[in-house]
């Protein structure tokens, strides 16, 4: 039998201000099923919950209505009264009379009507409430980090700090990100290898983690807490555990002249490397794209030289199934193709680069030891214009570039002039920009330092184009603020080529069931409130795959996220919320409607018997919603025509019975 | 609220997330709409099955809200994209049985935009009131009601 206490708040004069509450307690304590109504001052407050208590106790409630405030803001309060009072607390029911009813409505008459209809909703709502109990599921240990740059060196490192397992999964033969390949960062200068170096060496040697270089994520199933990773682990002709990374295979290997994709192509390798000095792991790979030995079967020297007997030229593909609680996205970011904004001469100039590449240039183990020089003659350049938003901040209708602002150009852009003029002060240095964007920490100090202390000059307009004749450059801009056309001969012009989302972004974001925005940056659970949870549970995001950002930001960032996985992680069980969906078998026929629909693949089929009335047995496929995963959306339930899903708290009979409540 | 002694009866589903908070905002800010406006809370605005909105229209509702994220911003990533798709068949559908399409609005609605969702629940009720009673599924209610006794 239902018996069922109705409590209505005052809220002080909230609610009482416009609605008649003693005539909604009369009104309800007149409703089937209501052996109890009163009404309290404060609901929320410990009387108010008292009170819960005492009725519950002497009139044997088995459901409670709460007519107050809204559900997002005292549900969960009036949950754990009911569940003190020994009631389970899904059987609760709020009417919502202030937000909805008594701050919205002046006249008393129309206010109390509409409350107590709501009321009545409520509880016709609440006689059809089932005691739901959460899931409790064990959760794994370890975690997994995808991209090895300085926010996935940085998660894992604070992971493995707190005491718990972590895996690194990075495409490339070696960890670092962009980062690696920076000389100075902005606006400390600090050398960037001089602060990497030490976190990369330390994370090879931390016993909490292992490192799976040169690999990819090939699947993922299962959900917070317990989710199956497939990582590929790509054959690179070398074995990890035996190379010492000596070198000697590099050295003696007759395949020269190999584009360094390290130094962005502007230095060589050969077939056999090791991408570049301090490379974590130090072990070589070999690039069967270039490799006389895997492409013909002619050569083998390097095995021959290898003292470790490390080479192993049939070594395949291997893929690894590791379990996880917790996966941290660190893909970051990289610079977009520049190659279709002609008006530069990218293309056709070797003396147009980009940042990234001066990064390369400049610093003191790239392609040119550090001496900065025209790649076109090897010449140092008297005259350098920095051209910056290339590609940045462009209209919606340039296909070519990207509408927002890479954050970091500005910032980068500084920098490098700054350390141009200190290495060779007569240069003429030149920055063309739209604005200077500098909000940071010592950031607008720094820039100001480049202009004003270094004589960078910078010119507020935009370059027209940048012109080659037979190996001269000369920029054409317009200077906005004297309103003057500009003609200037340059010896080299550097490109802040926007930043975008790692290629791979896309495809691991749909494995991963988490989702990324317009421009490829995966999306966060809230941009405010929740900057380092993508919205699939268990699933985090670190670094600048979700936005462009600088170093500091990013470690801050992936600190933040590796904070949320640390919490995941020490629960030894997690508590899944109890209003999900569920299939009635007996109705299900199998038919995917609902696994298409359902956002988080929270839908899989099972065979079951089932035993006719003749006797004999059928074995049918139907629904089976993993409780864990769904999230209680209800997409499925509409999707079914079988009328079979129905959504626990939120049930069609629950919805239909509150749409006759007020319809009548 | 009455209009030429006719009370209109407005059901409004509302998502969790978006649409229901916002209705909240609508009171903590204290923009008023009309009370014949009731809103039944969902998870999703693709919790909304069009059963729910014809049992509606057929207990008697003169008009049906359906509010939820606005595209894009779903609390559940897709659900409003879902429902964009199934309430186009519905309209279509309600035009076939003569109801009235004005009678039923879908309307996206953040957790930021309560003064949208009291002038969206002030204009809907105005646009249902002009339409008058729902006479269509009325006419049904009545047989039913000759037929019991
Ligand atoms: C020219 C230039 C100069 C800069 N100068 C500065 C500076 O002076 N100061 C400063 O603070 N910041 C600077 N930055 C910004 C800095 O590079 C970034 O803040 C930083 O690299 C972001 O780190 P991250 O780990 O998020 O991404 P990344 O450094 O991009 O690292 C991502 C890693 O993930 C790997 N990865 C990607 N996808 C996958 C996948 N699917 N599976 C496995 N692994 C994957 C990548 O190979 C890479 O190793 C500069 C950037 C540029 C382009
Ligand atoms: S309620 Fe939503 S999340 Fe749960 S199974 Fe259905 S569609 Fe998936
Ligand atoms: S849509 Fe309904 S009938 Fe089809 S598989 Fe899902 S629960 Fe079963």
């Amino acid at each position: 039998m239902k018996r069922i206490g109705v409590f209505v708040c005052s809220c002080g004069s909230n609610i009482e201000g416009a609605v008649d509450v003693c005539k909604v307690v009369e009104a309800m304590s007149k409703e089937p099923y209501v052996v109890y109504a009163a009404n309290c001052k404060y609901m929320c407050s410990s009387s108010g919950q008292e009170l819960i208590g005492k009725a519950a106790a002497e009139y044997e409630l088995t459901g409670i209505a709460v007519c107050s405030c809204s559900p997002r803001m005292h549900e969960a309060t009036f949950r754990k009264a009911a569940a003190s009072a020994g009631l389970n607390p899904y059987k609760v029911e709020i009417a919502n009379i202030r937000e909805q009813c008594s701050w919205v409505h002046k006249d008393t008459a129309e206010a109390t009507g509409k409350a107590i209809t709501l009321a009545k909703a409520a509880v016709s709502k609440l006689c059809r409430d089932e005691e739901l109990y959460p899931q409790s599921f064990p959760v794994t240990k370890r975690a997994l980090v995808i991209g090895g740059g300085i926010a996935g060196i940085q998660t894992a490192e604070d992971i493995s700090n707190a005491g718990y397992k972590v895996d690194i999964v990075e495409k490339k033969p070696s960890i670092g990100g962009k980062m690696a390949m920076l000389d100075k960062t902005f606006p400390t200068l600090d050398c960037s290898a001089c602060i990497l170096t030490p976190k990369t060496v330390d994370i090879s040697h931390n016993e909490n983690v292992r490192i799976f270089s040169y690999s990819e994520v090939e699947s993922v199933s299962g959900y917070v807490g317990n989710f199956t990773v497939k990582i590929r682990r790509k054959a690179r002709y070398v074995k990890e555990d035996l190379c010492t990374g000596c070198g000697l295979c590099a050295e003696k290997c007759p395949t020269k002249n190999v584009p360094n994709e390290f130094d962005l192509g502007l230095g060589s390798r050969s077939a056999i490397y090791i991408p570049f000095a301090q490379a974590v792991p130090k072990v070589a790979v070999i690039d069967p794209d270039s490799c006389r030995m895997l492409k013909d079967g002619k050569c083998g020297l390097c095995s021959r030289v290898c003292g470790a007997k490390a080479i192993d030229y049939s070594q395949k593909d291997e893929i690894t199934e590791e379990k996880y609680g917790a996966i941290a996205v660190a893909t970051g970011i990289d610079p977009i193709d520049v190659t279709p904004f002609d008006e530069y001469s990218y293309k056709n100039s070797k003396d147009v680069i980009t940042a990234l590449e001066l990064e390369r240039i400049l610093n003191a183990a790239g392609p040119t030891n550090g001496r900065l020089v025209r790649l076109s003659d090897g010449i140092r350049p008297k005259t350098v214009v920095f051209i910056s938003c290339v590609g940045s901040r462009c209209t919606e209708e340039d296909e070519r570039g990207k509408t927002y602002c890479s954050k970091i150009c500005c910032m980068y852009t500084a920098k490098q002039a700054i350390l141009i003029k200190e290495k060779y002060p007569d240069t003429d240095i030149y920055v063309f920009y739209i604005d200077v964007r500098a909000p940071g920490k010592n950031f607008d100090e720094f820039y100001r330092r480049a202009a004003e202390k270094y004589g960078v000059k910078y010119i507020k307009g935009m370059v027209g184009k940048v012109c080659d004749e037979n190996g001269v450059l000369t920029v054409k801009a317009a200077d906005l603020i004297n309103n003057e056309q500009m003609m200037i001969g340059a010896d080299l012009v550097v490109l802040a080529a926007a930043v975008e989302p790692d290629k791979t972004a896309k495809a691991l974001a749909s494995k991963l069931n988490a989702s990324i925005d317009g421009n490829g940056f995966f999306n966060e659970a809230h941009p405010k409130l929740r900057p380092v949870e993508s919205p699939t549970a268990g699933v985090y995001l670190s670094g600048a795959c979700s936005g462009p950002k600088d170093i500091p930001e990013t470690v801050a960032q992936a600190s933040a996220a590796a904070a949320k996985i640390i919490g995941l992680l020490s629960k030894n069980t997690l508590e899944s919320d109890p209003c999900t969906a569920h299939a009635d078998e007996l109705k299900c026929s199998g038919c995917s409607l609902c696994a298409n629909v359902c956002p988080y693949n929270a839908i899989t089929y099972i065979e079951k018997e089932f035993r006719m009335p003749d006797k004999t047995v059928k074995i049918r496929r139907v629904a089976s919603v993993n409780a864990a995963v769904c999230r209680g959306c209800g997409a499925c339930t509409v999707a079914c025509n079988n009328g079979a899903m129905d959504l626990h708290g939120f049930s069609r009979e629950q919805i239909l019975a509150e749409v006759d409540s007020i319809c009548s | 609220m009455q209009l030429n002694g006719y009370k209109p009866k407005i059901v409004a589903f509302c998502c969790n997330w978006c649409s229901y908070a916002g209705a909240d905002l609508a009171g903590s800010s204290r923009f008023t709409y009309p009370d014949n406006v009731k809103i039944i809370r969902v998870p999703c605005s693709c919790r909304v099955d069009p059963v729910f909105i014809l049992r509606a229209f057929g207990g008697g509702a003169d008009g049906v809200m359906i509010c939820g994220c606005h595209p894009g911003d779903c609390h559940y990533t897709s659900g409003n994209y879902h429902t964009r798709r199934r309430m186009k068949l519905l309209f279509s559908m309600l035009d076939y049985l003569g109801i009235e399409k004005e009678r039923m609005k879908l309307i996206w609605i953040s957790a930021s935009e309560g003064e949208k969702f009291a002038s969206a629940a002030t204009d809907f009720m105005n646009t249902v009131a002009r339409l008058g009673e729902n006479r269509r599924l009325g006419d049904l209610r009545c047989k039913s009601k000759t037929e019991q006794n």
